[in-house]
């Protein structure tokens, strides 16, 4: 539905996005994931056609954004980072506005904007200002303008910034059901919010894909097995003997020498690694098994490239 | 067009929801209503006394009241016009809204468009409200029409000219306060380009005089429509608005 291939935009002679290539497939929901400034938004902007890209090129439903770009902007709803919405007008005239820009036509428009305010949940506010809104409301309004007019696809930028916890919940709840419908891109600093909403997640840092892959895969990728954290009490060197006679332990290592150890196993061993301690006298105080979160690979993959960046210069 | 429609519906709205095109109208119709009032109370002076001193004889209403009335209310467009303009681009590059509006099906040029001419439709109304002036001249017995709808046409282009030039300026700057500072200035300086006409050498002083806001407008005042005037007005209507299009594209490649 979205194809991206080898986009690059400069801003002067500053590289914002280099090389970005992806795809997202009908029905998808792409978690669009960087640190802040790792050229996220910019990306966004292109796919929207509010920014040229300097090269490579940008299709949705087939149609190059910057060649077709009407006709690219007829499918897409975009929620813009920060959600900018005209302040000085009431929800409903905005919805209006909105419906009338994208051609919704007269006769359709009420049950359109109805339906959205809907789904949104922002029928109790329907004829109150913009700018007097909460955060959350102004959110919703927001999606509520992007889903007007029922696009394919949907643009969604850190949707859930500053929002709080019970917030978060209904609006991912509510893109979650786009699943299967609508092709949604959605970007996010926040890794469990990827996990949760998206089917497949590319990251990006620097301006540069870094890794593209469904959460689990990812987690997986880095891991590469189980760990299991432990802090026992005893003599150190005969400790970290004895953990390492273990069948099934690859490869032990020492922690902050307050008796923590790192092992890395290829299957299930706590209980004879409680047995082995137990027999040998000391105090098992902690046994954890750590699997890789998105978020160790997040911060892996955004290190490596970091470090790699230092040697070039 | 319906684009452009709902864009010109939404611009006209926000005018009068908000206390812009209030505030605007009500000092613009003081300011021109006293120098209507005064022009006229100077001129019914000069009528009694013309009664008995034979050197006044060729007082007329055109001279002593109308086109000096379209030259104070051009004066006074000149500082409303800015503020009217100044919001236009400024408060949507300000606010982010730019960015929404153009993910949205629509040309650059029907935003463009709607937004030029809800403002141009705010100075309608406006300097039409002083259409009331040729009524009371009407009723007094006095009135000359024909000057009257020149005037006002004269009126219309300068008033379109100094729009597009606001407009232009307001897509150059996310500050409102800047747009409004620079438009001033440059109609100012358009204003009063035309008195180096007689210091400048020749050629270039004919084309300061040529460029000058003001002498477009004495023909109008007096009841005269040259082409000329209009095409001036007309060509720089659409230098600015040409120059907004070229604005705002770059804007979008250079980010």
């Amino acid at each position: 539905m979205i194809e991206v291939e080898r986009v690059s935009k400069y801003f002067g002679p500053i590289p914002a996005v280099r090389e970005v290539t992806f795809r997202v497939n009908p029905g998808e929901i792409l978690g669009f994931l960087g640190p802040n400034g790792a050229g996220k938004t910019t990306t966004m902007r292109i796919l929207t056609g509010f920014y040229p890209p300097t090269g490579g090129s940008v299709r949705v439903a087939g149609l190059d954004v910057f060649e077709n770009s009407l006709a690219v902007r007829k499918k897409i709803g975009y929620l813009p980072e920060n959600v900018p919405l005209y302040g000085e007008m009431t929800v409903r005239d905005f919805l209006f506005f909105a419906a009338d820009i994208k051609g919704v036509g007269k006769a359709k428009r009420n049950e359109d904007v109805g339906r959205v305010m809907e789904v949104c949940r922002i029928e109790a506010v329907a004829g109150r200002y913009i700018k007097k809104l909460s955060k959350g409301f102004r959110q919703r309004v927001g999606l509520a303008q992007a889903l007007v007019g029922d696009p394919e696809v949907l643009i969604l930028d850190e949707p859930t910034i500053g929002l709080d916890p019970r917030q978060i919940n209904e609006i991912r709840s509510l893109i979650r059901s786009f699943a299967g419908e609508k092709t949604v891109i959605l970007s996010t600093h926040i890794l469990p919010e990827a996990s949760m909403t998206c089917q497949r997640v590319v990251i990006i840092n620097q301006g540069v894909v870094v890794a593209e892959d469904t959460p689990e895969n990812l987690g997986a990728r880095l891991s590469g097995g189980r760990r299991i954290k432990a802090r026992i009490e005893g003599p150190a060197d005969q400790v970290l003997a004895a953990l390492k006679r273990l069948s099934g332990v690859r490869a032990v290592t020492s922690g902050d020498g307050a008796g923590s150890y790192l092992l890395e196993v290829e299957e299930e061993i706590r209980p004879q690694l409680a047995a082995a301690v137990c027999k040998s006298g000391w105090d098992l105080y902690e046994m954890v098994q750590v699997s890789a979160t998105l978020e160790d690979v997040f911060l892996n993959l955004v290190t490596e490239e970091k470090t790699e960046v230092q040697d070039h210069a | 067009m319906r684009n452009f429609w709902t864009i010109f519906k939404r611009e006209l709205r926000v005018y009068f929801t908000s206390p812009i095109a209030y505030a605007i109208m009500v000092i613009f119709l003081v300011a021109a209503g006293y120098f209507f009032y005064n022009s006229l109370a100077y001129y019914s002076l000069l009528s009694f006394q013309a009664m008995r001193n034979p050197y006044l004889e060729n007082l007329n209403l055109v001279d002593m009241v109308l086109s000096p009335l379209f030259g104070n209310i051009s004066v006074v467009m000149l500082l409303m016009v800015p503020v009217l303009t100044m919001r236009l681009w400024s408060e949507e590059k300000k606010s982010g809204t730019l960015e929404l509006l153009f993910s949205y099906p629509v040309r650059d040029i029907e935003v463009l468009l709607g937004k030029y001419c809800a403002a141009l439709a705010v100075f309608m109304i406006m300097v039409g409200l002083t259409g009331f002036y040729q009524l009371v001249l009407w009723a007094l017995g006095q009135s000359a029409p024909g000057v009257a709808l020149s005037g006002y046409l004269g009126m219309l282009l300068l008033g379109a000219a100094f729009i597009a030039l606001g407009v232009f300026v307001s897509s150059l700057t996310e500050n409102q306060i800047v747009a409004a500072a620079v438009s001033f200035g440059v109609l100012l300086l358009f204003w009063v380009i035309g008195w180096s006409a007689s210091t400048v050498e020749a050629p270039l002083g004919r084309v300061f005089e040529y460029l000058s806001l003001v002498k477009h407008l004495v023909n109008f005042a007096k009841g005269v429509i040259d082409t000329a005037d209009v095409v001036y007005y007309l060509v720089m209507i659409f230098f600015f608005l040409f120059l907004t299009m070229r604005s705002l594209e770059s804007k979008r490649w250079r980010g």
